[in-house]
């Protein structure tokens, strides 16, 4: 099956449930209830945890978005919100101009925040200063924006990340992320799906981004499990390791004084969901028994 | 001459930890501070300024190691 008629499969059976715009979806209950008991499974995996839990909203300080270099490698990608400040007058041209069907958005102007691009990102300036010497491990989840519309059902621009996040030494991050990759593979593959380890790299934009990508491929600071959907294999989760730079950029030190290193591994929770439909079929309730007790699913 | 050409784009874009004195041709410029970032900015800024553009088999960390193996990249492509 192709991807677009998986898309159309997951559309005709109702778990997605398509808007006005490509890479935009509704999800049915059904599908939330995947979503759901599969976050219940990483919880169950990684229990007992002392790792702190921070809830982020899907949006954070354009100031501490400027600092995360992302405008630099990722342009394409972002997400900006803009609001309308204006007057009387003002309000009369937009609403004059969104009528006429034409451009109204030149009325807006940028607000204070940004739409989160990584579930990790908005940690990273609230942990300013010196870690404690055995680092820290934050537990993270929430939504995530990329504007790349697009009609395959992996490719949302809005979608939810699951992350576990260690910042402190580099050998703190670096092991952490080791033994991350390792542990979700595993949970994956209790899942039934036949799931790889690749060196990946960030999809960096232009020309300059070519070199960064091949920097962080000889670098080895990603790796991605990725499923295959036929001939095609997408990636589910990922781990990553920032060396120091997000330590540098907000000024987290570790106990030592030195810049602190950080690390994550995340789940893209809709691709998890769409790997379990892909290979087990559209109806949960038909999946095989030990997929389903992973699940929690009733016997 | 290329080398110091080279050396003067370096202390420009590459935001390292050290001064230009520091840096002999074969300092290693990743021991002494230069990000992934600062190598793309680095690149970028060379293209310019020597009017070549590095072929994909050359966008690598090794390309940009040193003053010398960027001056001896620029020598290949002018060459």
């Amino acid at each position: 099956m192709s991807l677009v008629a998986f898309r159309e499969a997951l559309v005709g059976a109702g778990l997605l449930v398509p808007t006005a715009e490509r890479g935009v979806f509704a999800r049915s209950g059904v599908f939330e209830g995947v979503v759901v008991a599969f976050e219940r499974a990483i919880q169950e995996m990684d229990s007992p945890s002392s790792a702190e839990q921070l809830h982020f909203p899907p949006v954070f300080a354009r100031a501490d978005y400027c600092c995360l270099n992302h405008a630099h490698h990722f342009p394409d990608l972002m997400g900006s919100v803009h609001t309308f400040t204006g007057g009387g007058p003002e309000h009369a041209a937009l609403v004059r101009q969104l009528e006429a069907g034409e451009d109204w958005s030149r009325g807006l102007a940028a607000s204070g925040v940004m739409l989160v691009p990584a579930a990790c990102y908005p940690l990273y300036p609230t942990a300013r200063g010196t870690l404690p010497p055995e680092g820290r491990t934050v537990d993270i989840a929430g939504w995530v924006f990329r504007r790349e519309p697009s009609d395959d059902p992996h490719r949302m621009q809005a979608f939810r990340q699951r992350e576990r996040v260690r910042l402190g030494t580099a050998e703190q991050a670096l092991s952490f992320r080791d033994a991350g990759v390792e542990r979700y593979a595993g949970l994956l593959r209790a899942l039934g799906l036949p799931v790889e380890k690749v060196v990946a790299n960030d999809p960096f934009f232009g020309r300059g981004g070519r070199l960064a990508a091949a920097t962080q491929r000889e670098q080895e600071l990603k790796f991605e499990l990725v499923v295959p959907f036929g001939e095609r294999v997408v990636a589910v989760a990922s781990a990553n390791y920032h060396l120091d730079t997000f330590g540098v950029a907000f000024g987290i030190r570790s106990a030592s004084g030195a810049s602190a290193h950080t690390a994550c591994h995340g789940f893209g929770l809709e691709r998890v969901a769409l790997a379990l439909f892909w290979h087990h079929g559209l109806d949960p309730a038909a999946w095989p028994e030990r997929v389903r007790g992973v699940l929690g699913f009733e016997a | 001459m290329i080398l110091d050409e080279v050396r003067a784009l370096v202390v420009q874009h590459g935001r390292l930890m050290v001064g230009a004195a520091a840096i002999a041709p074969e300092t290693d410029l990743y021991e002494v501070g230069l990000t992934s970032l600062a190598t793309v900015h680095l690149m970028l800024a060379l293209e310019e300024h020597f009017g070549v553009e590095f072929p994909d088999r050359m966008l690598g960390r090794r390309t940009f190691e040193s003053v010398r193996a960027i001056t001896e990249a620029i020598d290949a492509l002018r060459a």
